[in-house]
């Protein structure tokens, strides 16, 4: 479904809004198939650092250097973007949903395409829905056939603003899951404001401070290997650290 | 659940039609108000039977003023829309002009209408138009600038174009406020094609309500009346139904 493996570099990320900066000359190396965490208060601009990355936010103060983490330049559609709410077209089936990004490209309707998205959609447990309009959906459901749509996008690289973030415990616990096993072979990068989550997924934790410095968290190793006990004291040191600033 | 809902809104809909019939008959029998300046009801039901092939014939003229009227003025309101919504040199040319044009009261212009158009259906085509097109492209217009980030967002990492984000996203995605737009047009339509035959016309309700008028025959006023208020309240639901078709999610949200 994917090309190979691209990692991401991002470098001179800078941000001003009304000549007021929001964080200046910004740098971050994403190794490929590796999952980041973006970490900070609210307001500190993770989230606008992210768009700023996805190519969303084409105002006046905002620059970005991107290339792959060799240095070479990045592949045309080369990121997927999945935000907090699920933006699922309510005119659209949830299979015409997952096929959208096809269809802009311009590509016509292929039935290994339509067999590739049924097939997701019954990975996520969602086969008999695929005929059915959004709106009649569960919010687990929903934030599920964001991540089948995300899922579609042949990107190497997945952008993700605080996607399990609007969902109850429990289907956060799910799709914890099925985000780490469906995005293995991608490069991910995720805003979130919750430690916990942040130690649970990643294998790296980046952690924006207000003043606008991007530092790494340093725990003796990759986040989501750490036994129990371990993330437990890592989350309350996250939390520490995240409370100081 | 939604049928008997909407089965006790039809009823009480039924209730307060027969409250206004009773009161208005209360009045009539009460004051004794002369007939030719307030018929009884039962009046104005004779009068629907007696010259029911009358008002038939004169309620397809304004009937089609109506129609016409409406599919033009929708047409031209949206088109209006897109435009404004894709070009912004057009945006800013046009739209002091269009708010300015709102000031002149549409019914001060009727005259001028019937003297370029002639009296026949052309100038009540264009006095509907011109009266529904305002709030049909100012809500199409308002629906198509306030797309919810997150759907243009998307949109735009998924590579669509500009005339893609405006056809496939935020078109579809200003059927909501265009739909409010829609239902404003269903009630203001027959004002228009009305207005325009009382200032000149050889057809129509309002060419037949002037007759009666003139000769004192208050209750085919009445009956061309209660014809004007059918044609109205069918557009109406027949908008009203088009609108939950093509916006399923929202008359969800709604209940």
């Amino acid at each position: 479904m994917t090309s190979t493996p691209l990692g991401l570099t991002v470098e001179e990320a800078s941000l001003a809004y009304q000549g007021t900066p929001l964080f200046e000359n910004l740098s971050l190396t994403l190794s490929p198939s590796s999952w980041c965490c973006l970490l900070g208060r609210s307001g500190c601009g993770k989230s606008s650092l992210l768009r700023l990355i996805a190519g969303l936010d084409t105002s006046k103060g905002a620059k970005v250097r991107l290339s792959d983490h060799a240095g070479n330049a990045l592949p045309a559609q080369a990121f997927a973007w999945m935000a907090q709410q699920d933006a699922l077209f309510p005119w659209l089936s949830v299979i015409e949903n997952l096929l959208l990004g096809d269809r802009l490209q311009g590509q016509s309707k292929s039935s290994a395409r339509r067999a590739e998205a049924i097939a997701l959609l019954e990975t996520l447990n969602l086969a008999d829905k695929a005929e059915a309009r959004p709106y009649v959906l569960s919010g687990g459901q929903r934030q599920r056939v964001a991540l089948a749509r995300t899922l579609m996008r042949p990107s190497p690289i997945v952008l993700m603003d605080e996607p399990f973030s609007a969902v109850d415990a429990i289907t956060r616990y799910d799709l914890h899951q099925l985000a780490t096993s469906l995005l293995s072979d991608r490069t991910v990068l995720m805003v979130t404001h919750d430690p916990g989550e942040a130690l649970h997924l990643s294998d790296r934790i980046l952690v924006l401070s207000p003043s606008g410095r991007l530092a790494p968290f340093d725990c003796g190793g990759p986040p989501k290997a750490l036994s129990l006990s371990q993330r437990a004291d890592a989350e309350q040191e996250l939390i520490t650290l995240l409370g100081h600033q | 659940m939604k049928d008997s809902r909407s089965l006790s809104n039809a009823a009480f809909a039924l209730l307060a039609v027969l409250l206004l019939i009773s009161g208005w008959q209360l009045i009539v029998s009460i004051t004794d108000v002369p007939r030719y300046i307030l018929p009884s009801p039962e009046a104005v039901l004779a009068a629907l039977v007696r010259y029911s092939s009358l008002l038939w014939s004169h309620g397809l003229t304004t009937g089609l003023e109506v129609v016409l009227g409406f599919i033009s003025g929708t047409l031209l309101g949206i088109a209006t829309a897109l435009t404004l919504a894709a070009w912004s040199p057009v945006r800013k040319l046009v739209l002091p002009l269009l708010l300015a044009s709102q000031t002149i009261p549409i019914f001060a212009i009727a005259p001028i209408l019937m003297l370029w158009l002639g009296y026949g259906l052309a100038s009540k085509v264009v006095m509907a138009t011109l009266i529904i097109y305002f709030p049909i492209a100012s809500t199409c217009y308002d629906g198509l600038r306030q797309t919810p980030t997150a759907w243009t967002d998307l949109g735009q990492t998924l590579g669509a174009s500009n005339a893609q984000q405006l056809f496939r996203i935020r078109f579809p995605a200003a059927l909501p406020s265009l739909c409010s737009g829609l239902r404003m047009a269903a009630t203001a339509a027959p004002i228009g094609a009305v207005i325009g035959e009382w200032v000149g016309s050889s057809h129509g309700l309002g060419y037949l309500m002037l007759q009666a008028n003139g000769r004192m025959q208050t209750d085919l006023m009445f009956a061309a009346l209660f014809i004007l208020i059918v044609i109205a309240v069918l557009l109406y639901q027949g908008v009203d139904w088009l609108c939950r078709w093509l916006v399923p999610w929202q008359s969800l949200s709604e209940h």
